[in-house]
């Protein structure tokens, strides 16, 4: 049975003054899937992410996003493909100068009429699913990485969106927070029913999380489908990303 | 006409939502998501009351889709008609809804913590215990370890950072010369120029040089200086360190076995030490410069006579003066803009407070230290 599509990116290409960073790309991502964008660094990912997110107008090939052609849109439905979406950052890019509640409040507050007692209560709830709920009245700075991850998981799903971006969540991250920062993504796309498109290049988390790979390497992707023929591929760029596995097989 | 507790209602604008009330039971259809919510917080709420019933019903059977918002709405209205004296139960719903219902539901959220407020006598006393632990210990503290680097960087020359005071020296006082000059032109002229209509009335043309002198000297000079040092590089050195701290390079520095007060902060220290006394005969020559060009105007007093009334006028004791506010105020400015830096706590917000409290504090130290040696040099 065929999916629906929530991403569509048909021959995206982008260049940065002389240099190009994508060539080529082509694939797509389905409803209820982890899709996981991966490849070396400086292989366009981000530069992918960023096209994805509207953030980079899309100069060449046809990107669709909810089934939203992103290529020509106008400021009014990227707003309103902004709020069916929900962007996990890097660095969790939480306001340092609100709390932990108010960031993840903020867009609650922003994008609907809904009395400040039954947000903070919605408020409570996201961060009691990311097991965060003590940290409500703390600051970004008092958070540890893995807290400030959550915390940034919860302002992502605060809405409720059908499609979630994260962008490279583990790094930074020890092994055993990464393991249960992977462990909440998956539970919470089961539990929400969310698609997930995530950058990544950690080895394990795509092992832990991903239903579906697309694989870049020098602005094209070389590679899509699922976990399972990603570590059987015969593709040298993708054999090699994944020999790791192996060599940690070998101490084992 | 009398209302029944029976009644229909279909919303038109909300097509994905439809609610009706029917013996004593609220039926909610088709989609309750955030932007259905509203209904359940305003309008439902309302309606109810007006039928004057004891209980109801809140029956999902008919509800096919439901987010995080929609059920934190369905339990809002639950209290919110217990508030009214009503009785509200839920029933019915899909599989799918009462999973939705059972992973949102507000029952395992904490109660609210209520802090408990301090008295006023509590508060005060906190507040001043908080100012001299933290403030005046913290700063005499800072002050105590940058005195004590910056004699022991005076023998410790070989791992010194080559190069740093003199790079300094340029930023915090020779890029600070030609708004030194500029100001303090200015304010000689119109203190001249302000108090030439006064001395020409009583015939005292000739004390325009010493007014203009002694107010320059060993006031107006040293003070225009300080203020336009701390606000121009007291902030600089604030936000230097501030953003250091925040980016985790003072960390690193630390780590690296570098102690950062003599790595950042005595540079710092050396060339306001160094370039502050310059600034200052600076701002005192063009401050008289701009004196004697107003009495030259307003009061006919040549140049000659001028700096031959300006010799009789200026001791040595207004040099000496000058130079120990130099000395204070590049210290208090240095310190404050550091101690500052240190303490910045919540990233970029934290960077701009702290720069705004270092100026200001380090001018109030400035205005103060200036009445408190003027006192002394009296």
């Amino acid at each position: 049975m065929n999916k629906e599509k929530v991403i569509e990116v048909i021959g995206l290409g982008a260049s940065f003054d002389d240099t190009v960073v994508l060539s080529d790309v082509t694939f797509s991502a389905c409803k209820g899937d982890i899709t996981v964008v991966l490849g070396a660094s400086g292989s366009g990912k981000s530069t992918v992410l960023n096209h994805l997110l509207g953030l980079i107008p899309v100069e060449k090939g046809y990107v669709s996003v909810l089934g939203k052609d992103i290529s020509n849109i106008t400021e009014a439905e990227q707003l309103n493909l902004y709020l069916q979406m929900g962007v996990f950052y890097q660095s969790g890019a939480l306001l340092n100068s609100m709390t932990v509640g108010e960031n993840v409040a903020l867009p609650l507050k922003q994008h609907s009429n809904l009395p400040d007692s039954l947000i903070e209560e919605i408020v409570y709830m996201k961060l009691g699913l990311v097991h965060l709920q003590h940290a409500f009245h703390l600051y970004p700075s008092q958070l540890s990485g893995g807290m400030l991850k959550r915390a940034a998981l919860a302002r992502a799903i605060v809405m409720d969106p059908p499609l979630l971006f994260c962008d490279e969540p583990g790094a930074g991250l020890d092994p055993v927070s990464l393991a249960s920062l992977d462990e909440l993504i998956v539970n919470l796309q089961k539990q929400l029913g969310i698609s997930v498109v995530l950058v990544t290049h950690e080895v394990t988390s795509i092992m832990r999380i991903a239903d579906r790979i697309v694989f870049l390497d020098n602005g094209i992707v070389v590679f899509e489908g699922s976990l399972k023929n990603a570590l059987e591929s015969d593709i040298d760029s993708v054999k090699q990303f994944f020999s790791v596995i192996n060599e940690a097989d070998r101490y084992k | 006409m009398e209302k029944t507790n029976s009644k229909e209602v279909f919303i038109a604008p909300e097509k994905d939502f439809i609610y009706r009330f029917q013996d004593n039971t609220l039926y909610l259809s088709k989609s309750l998501l955030l932007p259905q919510t509203i209904w359940l917080t305003k309008k439902i709420p309302k309606e109810i009351r007006s039928f004057k019933v004891k209980s109801v019903v809140l029956n999902l059977d008919e509800l096919q889709n439901i987010d995080s918002a929609g059920v934190m709405a369905l339990f809002h209205l639950k209290d919110k008609l217990k508030k009214m004296g009503i009785s509200a139960r839920i029933e019915g719903g899909s599989k799918s809804i009462l999973e939705k219902i059972d992973l949102f539901s507000p029952g395992h959220l904490p109660a609210h913590e209520i802090p408990v407020k301090a008295g006023f006598l509590e508060r005060t006393g906190d507040a001043v215990s908080y100012f001299f632990t933290e403030f005046v210990f913290g700063f005499i503290t800072l002050a105590a370890d940058v005195f004590y680097w910056s004699v022991a960087d005076i023998f410790r020359s070989r791992s010194r950072r080559e190069g740093e005071v003199a790079n300094q020296a340029v930023l915090i006082g020779v890029n600070a010369s030609l708004i030194v000059i500029f100001m303090s032109f200015v304010i000689g002229l119109v203190i001249a120029l302000q108090s030439s209509g006064q001395l020409r009335n009583f015939g005292a043309n000739i004390y325009i040089v010493d007014l203009t002198v002694i107010a320059m000297m060993s006031q107006m000079g040293p003070l225009i200086t300080a203020i336009l040092v701390a606000g121009r590089s007291g902030s600089s050195i604030a936000a230097e360190i501030a953003t250091m701290k925040v980016t985790a390079e003072l960390n690193a520095l630390k780590t690296m076995g570098l102690n950062p007060i003599r790595f950042v902060v005595v540079p710092k220290l050396y060339a306001c030490l160094i370039t502050m006394p310059f600034l200052i005969i600076f701002a005192n020559v063009s401050g008289i410069l701009g004196g004697g060009v107003a009495a030259y105007i307003y009061l006919d007093i040549t140049p000659e006579i001028f700096t031959n009334r300006m010799a009789l006028v200026m001791q040595n004791k207004d040099l000496i003066t000058g130079f120990v506010k130099s000395q204070v105020y590049a210290s208090l400015i240095v310190l404050t803009g550091s101690f500052f830096g240190f303490r910045v706590e919540r990233g970029a917000e934290g960077v701009g407070k702290v720069t705004t409290t270092a100026v200001v504090v380090a001018i109030s130290l400035v205005i103060l230290a200036d009445s408190i040696l003027g006192l002394l040099f009296y």
